[in-house]
């Protein structure tokens, strides 16, 4: 059986990229939340405690949490907003790249303790 | 031939969902590499730009469900606080493991980067799945989303590697043991 024929592509003049736009930069904030809020409740009790959402996980559940929460919020917002139009997304890659690798060297504990 | 549950649940969160991903993480580098590489003139069907949406969907689900058990399941037996004066630490990993500075590091370094570097695997493969569904065969004329998509990609294949790496070598050094013992078939 012959998989069905390639339909034409459609230029990309006329597929927005705000809704890929948003979907990266959210992830971006995402990531970068996760390692923002690991130090700082690594480095602050009152944060520490504030993050204990559930007991037997510690700090980690609401570290976790918070960040997945904003990420979706961030992410419907900006969706609401881009969708249907094209925004400079060179400028969002490298934002949304920047906090990415900010999130993983933050999650990194030798480095967080340099902090 | 015995296994504890607890001991079942670290093969379903490493084994099943975690190793699983990393498999299914190579297999979505290679499909993007080759679906979007600029010496790639025969266009795809459109069943194939589906099919990496589903594909990149179901590692979604696969991420989420292994930081979920990690973090919800596994995690609370692993930093269980044991009863003071206890000698044998066997039903304590983390505490196993600080007793000793020749184990002390697989806590202080490999549990607590492992323990949030893990997350930035869903969140990243989240996002792939969201443009790889949203856009499909579009995709192949968004050279800049395209670039994103597997820069993140690659960086949940690295989070997945760093959280299945020291989870599989903590789990040698202080295995999380213990609960119901489910006999799964008897010997000779």
């Amino acid at each position: 059986m012959h998989a069905p024929i390639a339909a034409p592509l459609s230029s990309s003049e006329e597929i927005a990229n705000g809704a890929g736009a948003a979907a990266i930069l959210a992830a971006g904030v995402g990531a970068f939340l996760v390692g923002v809020l690991a130090v700082a409740a690594d480095k602050s009790a009152a944060i520490k405690d504030l993050m204990n959402f559930w007991k037997p996980t510690g700090a980690l559940s609401g570290v976790t949490t918070s960040a997945v929460v904003i990420w979706l919020v961030v992410w419907a917002i900006l969706h609401a907003r881009w969708r249907n139009r094209s925004v400079a997304l060179a400028s969002v890659n490298a934002t949304a790249l920047m906090l990415l690798a900010l999130g993983l060297l933050l999650t990194f504990p030798p480095l967080a303790d340099l902090l | 031939m015995e296994i504890t549950t607890r001991s079942l649940w670290t093969l379903v969160h490493g084994m099943g969902f975690g190793a699983l991903y990393l498999l299914a993480c190579s297999g979505a580098l290679v499909e993007l590499y080759r679906r979007y590489s600029a010496h790639n003139d025969v266009p795809a069907a459109a069943r194939d730009d589906k099919f990496l949406g589903v594909y990149l969907a179901a590692m979604a689900a696969m991420a989420w469900l292994a930081v979920l058990t990690g973090s919800y399941v596994i995690y609370p037996w692993y930093r269980a606080v044991p009863p003071a004066g206890l000698h044998n630490l066997g039903a304590f990993p983390r505490s196993l493991l600080l007793s000793s500075p020749s184990t002390s590091g697989w806590h202080s370094l490999g549990m607590e980067w492992k323990e949030y570097i893990a997350w930035l695997a869903p969140i990243s493969i989240t996002m792939a799945a969201a443009v790889a569904l949203q856009y499909g065969r579009n995709l192949k004329r968004q050279p800049q989303l395209r670039s994103a998509v597997l820069c993140f990609v690659w960086v949940s294949l690295l989070a997945a590697g760093v959280a299945a790496f020291f989870g599989a070598t903590i789990n040698k050094h202080a295995p999380v043991e213990g609960g119901n013992t489910i006999q799964l078939m008897h010997g000779e």
